[in-house]
């Protein structure tokens, strides 16, 4: 056998093949299955792709890198139950592209975040962390509500999540500029958005600022609505579908 | 190898490439930064046009004054001194960057500007982690593979100034990462942040390391590659792989900044964290053992331990780590199937590791009495203990019960450090201690007792660090599970911040002492190398032997 291995170190473009497959039956035989394992999500009601505000607002979650202190994954452990709520499910995220699901918790777990708070408890909470929350070692997000929201490129966003598989209609990328601004507005006929992304969309000024959309509407609009899709009081945890 | 062989060419082919390359891609970042309507992308496409526009001009000089003509008959070292100094500069960045975001997490009444985003935690982590894993550690894999290859195959470098588009390109890489992090362009893939376009920019000048390092080897004057090749090799390919299938993405628009993965939830989870995790198992460990497999055995001089022990631990190594992602998503929704199998190969990995760490420690066969004399020796054989040490403490971890209670805390924070630190820090600094007299042919280095201090100032802050994790990690794992005997959870989640302050100071002092000792280093070094040049030609500079055969 040790001589064998004499012709691989002979061969480079051998050890190079040899290599390539060795490193790639275990990515294989692990991540290929959940695309076609009906089982890995399950089939629940509500779940729906974001409206045109909310992803803005994930974008601006993304940008300034909330993920590296907060987790979007409640683990079914008896604590994290009773601090957090119902264990996340794998049908929750299956719009996220890219998931949040995070690796640290430095701060809490925003997973089921989505009501738990008021609009102005959100943005006295990002202008200055330690106003509402003393200990807190989060970083001051003031300049948010001071910057207006840049959604001139929303549409082109809609469509580049359709691309990858977001059920988005044509509808709703036609009007994606026309919702984001209905959504942020307190006043305005929110029947259009309603159609498209469901009843309980919450239409209304996030920031406390109705004059303006600005970055402070879209990411309290994205936290606002984080984990409130799937109604729990009907959801059949112990049924044998959803074990898995 | 005689002079006689060496045929000095006017101007060469590769440098025609590279400059028409470098001029179509001035033109279309002119082009890019003209017609984006978003601000963001526009900074970067001025990056990209100043970078080639500068690569033009120097290139345009290189081959009129004829500098770049290619001697076959020696080797190409040049742009492996460049590569010492580029990772000793990222060394600082990349640990100053981790100081300050330490020193965040402490005192954050001091350090936050509440109308400047760009100095925020969320945006700086990044900095700190790209700077420390792919600018300092990517520049002295890049640096010592171009060492180690053209040594070991007694061979020039392959591709004329192929070597110098990979180096620089890889800077430009980081530069664009960095700043795009600090700009807020990001695709919050953890060690993969970087948007398309620069993951496209970097997947072009890999393709060209590949081809640099296999191109030396096709030239090589052994019959048999060296080990220390087998591991550089996997690394390269296997993080190609990586790199390619974790950042498929949809753009927004061809000149737009942002892009959305093309996975989602769950199996977005598992592609990034199988990137994530081989990160660890083919950048931070396969490319560091290449160093431990050449630089060690060169230190002490005698052979590699073991030959078959080699074989046995390169392919197991390979073969297991890639399994091990799903670790990092036990008790998720990640179906459990996969969890288990992530656990079991976690735990099987322990084995081929700690037969790498025996290979390496036990080089030392014989020369033991260097641990005492000589610093550097220290320095490698202390970072092959703490290889040891993580690779033991990575499977405990991977164990589902014990993840509960480590996952999501300061715990991981300890375990990373005491990899990256300890192991992957040491084995560089030794490396780049051996490698700055021999590349500027120094007697020796400027002051080996600035090595010792170097050492133990550095070792005891990294104990620091990782006493202090360990300690808050297990503390807030047990504070978020705590219950009152009335069967209520017995703190709210602030009060597992405030406990940790005092942590968190202890991991900011340790942080300052390991920068402390980077900066000893880096005067050493400069030092070094501005000491006056050596009379005769410095022991190396004879062809390298292939240690391992030796072992037979």
């Amino acid at each position: 056998m040790w001589k064998h291995h004499g012709k691989l170190e002979r061969h480079s473009l051998l050890l190079v093949v040899a290599t390539l497959i060795v490193v790639s039956i275990g990515g294989i035989v692990e991540i290929a299955p959940l695309f076609y394992l009906e089982s890995t999500i399950e089939k629940v009601k509500g779940v729906r792709p974001y409206t045109p505000l909310e992803l803005a607002g994930r974008d601006i979650y993304i940008r300034e890198g909330c993920y590296t202190c907060h987790s979007q994954m409640v683990r079914p452990l008896r604590d994290e139950v009773e601090r957090y709520g119902h264990y996340s499910l794998a049908a929750e995220s299956m719009y996220d592209h890219p998931f949040q699901w995070g690796s640290k918790r430095t701060g809490p777990d925003l997973a089921r975040v989505g009501g738990k708070y008021s609009d102005g408890w959100h943005v006295d909470h990002l202008i200055e962390p330690r106003s509402v929350v003393p200990e807190s070692v989060m970083p001051p997000y003031a300049f948010l509500a001071e910057k207006d929201l840049d959604y001139r490129d929303v549409q082109a966003k809609l469509k580049a999540q359709k691309a990858v598989g977001v059920p988005y209609d044509a509808a709703a990328i036609a009007n994606a500029k026309a919702d984001l601004e209905t959504q942020a507005d307190p006043y305005g006929d929110a029947s259009g958005l309603a159609a498209r992304y469901g009843a309980e969309v919450a239409a209304r000024d996030f920031d406390g600022d109705p004059a303006r959309i600005t970055e402070m509407d879209a990411l309290v609009a994205y936290l606002q609505m984080l984990g409130t899709l799937v109604d729990f009081s009907t959801y059949q945890a112990e049924a044998a579908e959803n074990k898995r | 190898m005689s002079v006689a062989t060496a045929q000095p060419r006017g101007t060469s082919l590769d440098a025609v490439i590279l400059a028409v390359g470098l001029g179509i891609g001035a033109f279309l970042s002119l082009i890019a930064a003209a017609g984006t309507p978003d601000p963001l992308f526009r900074i970067h496409a001025y990056v990209f046009l100043g970078a080639f526009t500068l690569g033009l001009g120097v290139l345009t000089v290189g081959l009129t004054n004829g500098r770049l003509r290619e001697d076959d008959g020696r080797y190409m070292d040049g742009v492996i001194r460049a590569g010492v100094i580029a990772s000793m500069v990222w060394a600082l960045v990349g640990l100053a960057a981790g100081c300050l975001i330490a020193a965040q997490l402490s005192f954050p009444d001091l350090l936050y500007f509440p109308e400047h985003g760009w100095l925020n935690f969320g945006r700086l982590r990044p900095v700190h982690t790209s700077g420390v894993i792919f600018a300092f550690g990517g520049n002295v894999l890049i640096a010592t593979s171009f060492y180690v290859v053209q040594r070991t195959c007694k061979a020039r470098l392959f591709g004329g100034v192929l070597p110098w588009f990979v180096f620089w390109g890889y800077q430009l890489f980081i530069v664009l990462a960095a700043s795009g992090y600090v700009l807020g362009i990001t695709q919050s893939r953890e060690y993969a942040e970087p948007e398309w376009y620069v993951d496209l920019w970097l997947t072009l000048v890999w393709v060209g390391y590949l081809f640099a390092f296999l191109g030396t080897i096709w030239k090589r004057q052994e019959k048999h590659i060296y080990v220390a090749n087998w591991f550089y090799l996997a690394f390269i390919v296997t993080i190609a792989l990586l790199h390619v299938v974790n950042n498929l993405a949809m753009p927004v628009g061809m000149l737009a900044s942002r892009s959305y993965s093309a996975f989602s939830g769950v199996q977005d989870a598992l592609v990034q964290w199988w990137y994530g995790h081989n990160a660890v198992g083919f950048f931070l460990t396969a490319g560091f053992l290449a160093i431990m497999y050449y630089f060690v055995p060169k230190a002490v001089n005698r052979p590699v331990y073991s030959y078959r022990l080699s074989i046995v631990h390169f392919w197991a190594l390979i073969f297991i780590y890639i399994w091990a992602g799903p670790h990092h998503l036990h008790y998720t929704a990640l179906p459990q199937w996969a969890q288990t199998l992530g656990m079991t190969f976690s735990i099987m990995l322990w084995m081929p590791s700690w037969g790498g760490m025996i290979n390496g420690l036990m080089t030392l066969s014989g020369a033991w009495d260097k641990l005492r004399t000589d610093p550097v020796v220290r320095m490698l054989v202390v970072s092959i203990a703490f290889y040891g040490m993580s690779t033991f403490e990575g499977p405990l971890m991977s164990v589902r019960a014990v993840n509960s209670l480590s996952h999501y805390t300061d715990w991981t924070i300890g375990h990373v450090h005491s990899g990256a630190l300890g192991w992957v820090g040491f084995v560089s600094f030794g490396a780049l201690y051996m490698l700055t007299p021999w590349l500027w042919r120094k007697p020796a280095l400027y002051s080996t007792k600035l090595v010792d201090w170097h050492f133990w100032i550095a070792t005891t802050g990294l104990l620091l660090y990782i006493a202090a994790m360990w300690v808050s990690g297990v503390m807030e794992g047990l504070m978020w599970r705590a219950y009152t005997p009335e069967g209520f959870l017995q703190y709210s989640f602030v009060e597992t911040v405030s406990a940790k302050h005092v942590s968190n100071v202890i991991r900011l002092v340790g942080g300052l002492m390991y920068f402390a000792g980077a900066a000893i280093m880096a005067f050493n070094l400069w030092k070094t190398v501005r000491q006056p040049a050596a009379a005769a030609e410095p022991a190396n500079a004879a062809p390298a032997q292939p240690v391992l055969l030796a072992a037979e």
